[in-house]
C-alpha cells in the first residue's frame, strides 16, 4: 500500500494523516452539501438529519471532524511554509511537533464546548 | 528531488496545468484556513447544532447578502480543493482505464456537489428583517 510507503519516520507519519484527514473531510462534505440542499428544498427532512448533528454520536463525529480539520489545515500550513521557505525544511520535525502542542491546546477546549450539551451542562 | 519530508506534492516541473492547480492548492488552502475554520467556530462555538434548523438558517443566517456570499466562496474552495486533492489521490492508486473512470466519475461528483450548493445559496427568497 502507498498509504504506508516509507517517506520517513514524521514526514511519512504527518503526510499519511493528511491524507487520510483530507479523504475524511470530503466525504464529510459530500453530505453536507446534500443535508444543506434538503434544507432549502425540504425543510422537514433537514430537521430531521440535524437531530442526528445535536445528538451525543453525532455531536462525537463533529469532534472527530473537526480534529481532522484542524490537523489538515495545521499540517497544511506546514507543507505550505516550506514550499515557499524551503530553508524551512530543516526544522520539519520541530514544526510538526508545534503543530500538535496547537491541537492540543486549540482541540481540547474546543472539543469540550462541542460535547457540553450532551452531558447537559 | 525529495531529499527530505514535506508531505504535500513536490512541485511540478512541467507547467501547465498540473502546476497551476499546486499553486491553487496552496491558494485555496490559505483561503479555507480562514473561511472553513470560522465556518465550523461559527456553527459549533457561536452557536449549537440544536438551533441550527431549517428556519433558523433562513432567518437568520442567509438573511444577509454578506453570509450568502462567505458561504458561497466557501462552497468553491472547498469543492475546487477537495476535488483537486483526491484527484491527486486518484492518481496515485490508480493507472489506466480504471483511473480513466475513477476520475470521471469524481468530476461528475465535483460538478453535481457545486451545482446543487450553488442552486441552494441561491434560491432560498431573502427574507428581510421585519
Ligand atoms: C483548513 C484549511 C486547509 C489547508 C491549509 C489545506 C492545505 C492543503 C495542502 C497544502 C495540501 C497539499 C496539496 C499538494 O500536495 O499539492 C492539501 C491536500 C489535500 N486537501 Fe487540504 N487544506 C485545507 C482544507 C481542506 C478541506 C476542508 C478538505 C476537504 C474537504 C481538504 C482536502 C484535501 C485533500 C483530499 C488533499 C489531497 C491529499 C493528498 O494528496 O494526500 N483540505 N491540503
Ligand atoms: C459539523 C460541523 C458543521 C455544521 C453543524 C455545519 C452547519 C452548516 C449550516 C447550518 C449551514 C447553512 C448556512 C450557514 O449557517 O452558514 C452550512 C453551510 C455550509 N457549510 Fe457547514 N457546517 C459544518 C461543517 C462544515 C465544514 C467542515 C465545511 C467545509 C470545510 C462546511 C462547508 C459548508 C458550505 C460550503 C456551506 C454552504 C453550502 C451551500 O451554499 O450550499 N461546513 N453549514
Amino acid at each position: 500500500m502507498l498509504l504506508l510507503r516509507y517517506r520517513g519516520s514524521e514526514g511519512m507519519v504527518a503526510w499519511a494523516f493528511h491524507r487520510i484527514s483530507g479523504i475524511a473531510i470530503w466525504l464529510f462534505v459530500l453530505l453536507h452539501v446534500l443535508d444543506i440542499y434538503l434544507a432549502g428544498g425540504n425543510p422537514n427532512v433537514y430537521d430531521d438529519i440535524l437531530k442526528f448533528y445535536a445528538s451525543t454520536p453525532g455531536r462525537i463525529m463533529e469532534v472527530l471532524l473537526g480534529a481532522a480539520l484542524l490537523y489538515h489545515g495545521l499540517n497544511g500550513l506546514r507543507i505550505m511554509a516550506m514550499d515557499f521557505w524551503p530553508r524551512l525544511t530543516a526544522y520539519h520535525k520541530q514544526i510538526w511537533y508545534a503543530n500538535w502542542v496547537i491541537f492540543i491546546g486549540v482541540g481540547l477546549p474546543g472539543a469540550f464546548v462541542i460535547m457540553k450539551p450532551a452531558f447537559g451542562w | 528531488m525529495a531529499l527530505y519530508s514535506r508531505s504535500g506534492r513536490p512541485k511540478p516541473q512541467s507547467g501547465g496545468f498540473e502546476l497551476a492547480a499546486w499553486y491553487f492548492m496552496r491558494l485555496s488552502g490559505v483561503a479555507l484556513f480562514f473561511l472553513a475554520f470560522a465556518h465550523f467556530s461559527l456553527e459549533h462555538f457561536l452557536f449549537d447544532p440544536s438551533q441550527e434548523s431549517a428556519t433558523w438558517i433562513f432567518n437568520q443566517r442567509w438573511n444577509s447578502l454578506f453570509w450568502r456570499s462567505f458561504d458561497w466562496l466557501l462552497l468553491m474552495m472547498v469543492v475546487l480543493h477537495a476535488f483537486l486533492g483526491m484527484r491527486t489521490v486518484t492518481m496515485d492508486y490508480l493507472k489506466g482505464g480504471k483511473r480513466t473512470f475513477a476520475l470521471t466519475a469524481l468530476y461528475l461528483v465535483g460538478a453535481v456537489v457545486f451545482v446543487m450548493g450553488t442552486v441552494v445559496v441561491l434560491s432560498v427568497p431573502l427574507t428581510m428583517p421585519s
